[in-house]
């Protein structure tokens, strides 16, 4: 069976075609390998990198955007962000902090990705 | 009153990184005035990944990129004001408004515009209906959603397949709100393939091409939308409008450079981009004054800002210590099939020129000519219209202009 997809990994965006045995994955039109690397995974446990926003107490700001240290797998993106949106910090932020650990059982964490500063000290 | 050598107007990535290069060039007088309450500019609103693989070698979030230069403008040390509105510009002083320094006015020996862009307004393209509330440019509802925590919708539709609407269709979409259509006038999508998948395709929300929006109706708050096909002129085929139920709009059709500063002191622009016409040095035709980033021509990567941003402050600040900083000037003419083609002037020996095509070339050649001679030649596969490409080009003395063109395979 052939499978069309487009790469996502890098903004090039390279038109793969994916042919796919019993044991087999061969992918063609990648112009790197990370292209392969995900084809074979699209196909067999598609993942995704999701980035949101959670609020925070005594922040300059109301909301500091977070995101997650690596793709979770697009099934759990809803889930996921149901979680996200109960989670708050308090101000002082550093950029790298993490919010939540392992949010998909699958040992990915929920990092803030800005500094933020305190409203009051 | 102060006096700087180098102003640049605007903390974003393109002011950060040529204030940062400034100073590496020796230049220790350097200010960048940054209307907002902080350094960083649109990455602040830009919280997904996907920035920075060609600079630092994989995709970080919009905050996190902007947190890097930040850090370097802390650890040297670099003169900042936030809150400060740069609105006059004449006589070789800057005038800006600050809550810290007032009504104030600097003198300066070169200035580094990077300003950014502006998004176009339905005011723009004229769509006449209700001027009801819940029509937003697509940057304005990711500001109020990613800066503010406002929720602008729930159920969205997206005039524009630009990257930005396409970001922000799976932004809304994430936080809930029911992102029913994108509708693009163009017969191809505007953003990049990989946007239509992880933002368009992930979420099944169907993308119209070669459609648009006529009319917008809603008593006090939007309600609905006419929708038409269009022909490949873009006029609307009779027969085919229907509605479209929404409370909300987003709007996502076009990045205007922000050059209002710039024609106060006779900066000569250039139509196709909409910006100042540059050389390769970022240098306008006043010679003293330099524009990078989004401001100078719309640009795709914040990579290539950053870059371009550097080659300002650079030349800026050989610029101050009475360099040479050209050697040339070579007129870079658009040909066939090119849209825009930057920098406008060659003045250097090696120049990557960055341009877009007109349409999609599936195989075919980027030819430079100097007057009738062919100078440059390369094949090239699968060119989209959508992205900026770009090629390096080496000059040489007897140069004065070059056509650059793509000439499609039958």
């Amino acid at each position: 069976m052939n499978k069309q997809l487009i790469c996502i990994v890098c903004p090039r965006g390279c038109h793969l075609e994916a042919q796919i045995d019993k044991d087999n994955i061969i992918v063609n039109g990648n112009n790197c390998v990370r292209g392969m690397s995900y084809a074979i995974e699209e196909i067999n446990n598609p993942k995704r990198n999701i980035a949101s926003t959670i609020a925070v107490r005594n922040g300059k700001y109301k909301v500091v955007s977070v995101a997650t240290t690596k793709p979770i797998a697009k099934s759990k993106i809803f889930e996921v962000m149901e979680i996200i949106k109960k989670l708050e910090a308090i101000a002082p932020v550093k950029a790298g902090q993490v919010v939540l650990e392992n949010i998909d059982e699958d040992g990915t964490n929920l990092v803030i990705t800005r500094n933020m500063e305190a409203l009051y000290e | 009153m102060k006096s700087y050598d180098i102003v640049v107007i605007g903390g974003g990535p393109a002011g950060l990184s040529a204030a940062i290069k400034a100073k590496e060039n020796g230049c220790d007088n350097v200010v960048i005035l940054e209307r907002d309450a902080r350094l960083g500019g649109i990455l602040n609103q830009c919280i997904h990944h996907g920035f920075g693989l060609q600079t630092f070698g994989k995709e970080l979030t919009g905050p996190y990129y902007a947190q890097m230069y930040i850090d370097k403008i802390k650890e040297f040390d670099i003169e900042y004001k936030l809150n400060s509105m740069v609105f006059d510009i004449q006589d070789e002083y800057i005038y800006y408004l600050s809550p810290t320094d007032g009504l104030s006015k600097t003198k300066y020996k070169a200035v580094i515009f990077a300003m950014g862009c502006r998004e176009r307004t339905r005011e723009n393209l004229t769509i006449p209906g209700n001027r009801c509330s819940g029509v937003y440019t697509a940057g304005t509802a990711q500001y109020l959603l990613n800066i503010e925590g406002y929720l602008p919708g729930k159920e969205v539709v997206i005039l524009g397949s630009g990257d930005i609407g396409l970001i922000m269709a799976r932004r809304l979409t994430l936080e809930g709100a029911h992102v029913k259509a994108v509708y693009e006038i163009m017969e191809h999508p505007g953003g990049l393939n990989r946007n239509i998948v992880q933002c368009l395709d992930d979420y099944n929300i169907p993308l119209y091409l070669s459609h648009t929006i006529t009319k917008i109706n809603g008593n006090g708050r939007i309600s609905s939308v006419e929708i038409a096909k269009v022909d490949s002129s873009r006029n609307v085929i009779e027969g085919t409008n229907e509605v479209v139920e929404c409370d909300t709009l987003l709007l996502s059709v076009g990045l205007l450079p922000e050059i209002e500063l710039m024609k106060k002191i006779g900066v000569i622009f250039d139509k196709r981009t909409g910006g100042p016409i540059i050389n390769s040095e970022m240098q306008t035709n006043i010679n003293n004054i330099f524009a990078c980033g989004n401001v100078a021509y719309v640009h795709d990567l914040v990579d290539i800002v950053s870059y371009d941003g550097e080659v300002a402050g650079k030349n800026a600040a050989e610029f101050i210590k009475r360099k040479n900083i050209n050697k040339y000037y070579i007129k870079n003419i658009p040909g066939d099939n090119i849209l825009v083609s930057i920098p406008q002037i060659i003045s250097n020996n090696k120049t990557t020129i960055r341009f877009r095509v007109k349409k999609f070339i599936h195989k075919g050649k980027i030819v430079i000519r100097n007057n009738d001679e062919i100078v440059l030649e390369k094949n090239i596969k699968n060119y989209s219209s959508s992205e900026m490409h770009s090629i390096d080009f080496i000059t040489n003395k007897s140069m004065k202009e070059i056509i650059i063109q793509v000439i499609e395979n039958e």
